[in-house]
């Protein structure tokens, strides 16, 4: 099998960035230092829309090895595959050729195990919207083994860190903007103090503040937790400060990954172009940010 | 910690967030309790016209037991239907749970829920219609509830793969299924006046031997021991169908993985 990626662009190593204490937290047993937090290899999925019509190929051969404490950017036009990938990852969809191990441990073959070292939060907050997020975190937290009144002063702690009083805290969360959701969503997922942490498009909709708050909170996280991370994003600018490596997908295809620095100095040297993630995003998907949003709108529905 | 321990906890998780549920939409649970027992009245009234307290008493069971088992089927069913509603079906099923845990939570809820939903329903009866119960056997009555619940905890289970690999129709097409059991079950008439070939499905609904059951515990008085042949098909409906609908929702998860049903926006 082949990859699409150049020679040179390939398996950039990037050295794990932090290695601070980990506040007690648990650490798996298998996370010893050869193990990558996250492996992915050769890992292809289709569907099948509709009886008579040629499957997509959403993910096409893709392969990923991050290290511990590594933010890893996916970056990518709508379609391309971002969302699939985390699902995948996350156990969602199961994989049609390929394999991916979490801390060595075989996603296929040991289901539970990896589940319990990785969360998610995708796009749009997924909870019960009558229920409070104190309920909703009990509800979390049970589902992972943990003492719920421990998980509850723990929620507390991380939300106010988030700017979440802790009265809000009884309230449905229907009531609560986007933002604060979406800041519940992220406490939930770190509840369970995940080694793996997918974070698919976590700011997409924020407003500024918010999303700056979020973006800050997710550094915070892999310098304190050493946690692996991750990161869907539309947002360049997000991409270049948090994360140590980015990889482009492109219909469902891996087609450069670096860290943000080389990715730039590379379309600046080679296309002439001024070195900036914009210009990466055009050379290598074949569309500027703004068409891409046209396209979605389009697509809409 | 041991594993069991583990899942048994898990699956309070499930019997907690349900119960918090039923707190937070306490008033659409109140109007669901009228809706119950005007339903049940509106039926047992018949009994009434006819002057014959036999024939109420015969329907009102009907209607009040058959309200419990639709309650403890369509809450299975829909449990995946609901959590797609919600948003929240990816995040549960991402868990580090057994599927079975996840599926006895429900059930243990839905259990409880329909107990204390139809014994107001049927005290509520019994009142209005000044009906004499001492020579009821309600104990008779309590133990094909429990028996019957399994039997129809299996049956939802396999109800509730329909929403997981039908995305759009799937929670419709459970109602169908629980329409088809009313028809053949005799919940409001003796199966004898049913055609042959219907009578036959009769014998392999669950809801036929509960209905029996309860009948002649709370009209005739007949306790459990004297009943033996209602229970037996419910007990080895219960052994095959729960095992069987587990394994059916195993497969049915692992179906809408490959394919995408879960969940595709976002
Ligand atoms: N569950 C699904 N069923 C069918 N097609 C899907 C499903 N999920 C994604 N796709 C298709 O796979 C491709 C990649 O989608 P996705 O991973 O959601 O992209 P992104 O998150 O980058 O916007 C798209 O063409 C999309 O229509
Ligand atoms: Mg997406």
């Amino acid at each position: 099998m082949t990859t699409t990626l150049d020679p040179e662009l390939k398996r950039l190593q990037v050295p794990a960035t932090s290695s601070q204490p980990t506040n007690g937290r648990r650490r798996p047993a298998q996370a010893a230092a050869d193990r990558p937090a996250l492996l992915v290899q050769h890992v292809t999925k289709r569907f099948v829309v509709g009886r008579h019509r040629k499957p997509v190929q959403a993910i096409r051969d893709v392969s990923l090895r991050l290290e511990q404490g590594e933010i890893y950017g996916i970056l990518g036009a709508n379609g391309s595959g971002k969302s699939t990938l985390i699902r995948l990852v996350s156990g969602l969809l199961t994989l049609d050729e390929g394999r991916v191990e979490v801390f060595g441990l075989d996603l296929a073959r040991q289901e539970l195990a990896v589940k319990r070292l990785i969360n998610r939060v995708s796009v749009d907050a997924a909870f019960f919207k009558k229920l409070s997020p104190a309920e909703n975190l009990a509800f979390a937290a049970r589902l992972y083994g943990l003492d719920p009144r421990a998980a509850a002063r723990e929620a507390v702690a991380i939300l106010a860190r988030l700017g979440i009083a802790e009265r809000r805290l009884g309230r449905p969360v229907e009531q609560m903007s986007r933002g604060m959701q979406q800041k519940v969503a992220i406490a939930r997922a770190l509840l369970t103090s995940p080694t793996l942490l997918l974070l698919d498009e976590p700011t997409t909709g924020l407003d500024p503040r918010s999303k700056l708050e979020v973006q800050a909170f997710v550094e915070e996280v892999r310098a304190t937790h050493d946690t692996t991370i991750v990161l869907t994003t539309h947002d360049l600018a997000e991409a270049d400060r948090l994360c140590a490596r980015i990889g482009i997908l492109d219909g469902g295809r891996l087609v450069a990954e670096a860290t943000p620095a080389e990715l730039k100095e590379r379309v600046a040297r080679e296309r002439g172009l001024p070195p900036t993630l914009e210009s990466v995003f055009m050379t290598y998907t074949g569309r500027s940010l703004d068409d891409d949003e046209e396209t979605a709108e389009e697509e809409g529905d | 910690m041991t594993a069991a321990v583990r899942e048994m906890r898990a699956s309070y998780a499930f019997v907690e967030r349900n119960f918090n549920l039923t707190k937070r939409y306490f008033g659409w649970e109140l109007a669901f309790l009228v809706y119950n027992v005007a339903g049940a009245l509106a039926i047992s009234l018949i009994g009434k016209q006819f002057g014959n307290n036999r024939l109420l008493l015969s329907l009102m069971i009907g209607a009040v037991f058959w309200n419990y088992l639709s309650i403890i089927f369509s809450f299975i069913a829909e449990t995946i239907a609901w959590e797609r509603w919600e948003g929240t079906l990816e995040y549960t099923m991402m868990a580090p749970v057994r599927r079975a845990t996840q599926l006895l939570g429900s059930t243990l809820y839905a259990v409880l829920y329909g107990l204390v939903h139809t014994t107001v329903v049927l005290a509520v009866l019994v009142l209005f219609f000044g009906l004499d119960m001492s020579r009821a056997n309600l104990a008779t009555g309590a133990v094909f509830m429990v028996v019957g619940s399994l039997s129809f905890i299996g049956i939802g289970m396999m109800a509730a793969i329909l929403p997981l690999m039908y995305v759009e129709r799937g929670a419709q097409m459970t109602f169908v299924l629980q329409s088809l059991l009313l028809l053949v079950s005799g919940v409001y008439y003796s199966v004898d006046i049913l055609p042959g070939w219907m009578q036959v499905l009769s014998h392999i609904s669950p809801a036929t031997y509960v209905l029996d059951g309860v009948r002649r515990g709370l009209v005739d008085g007949l306790p459990v021991t004297s009943l033996f042949g209602d229970i037996w098909p419910l007990l080895v409906m219960a052994v095959v169908l729960i095992p069987l609908g587990v394994w059916a929702f195993g497969r049915a998860e692992r179906y809408a993985k490959r394919t995408g049903k879960l969940k595709r926006v976002g």
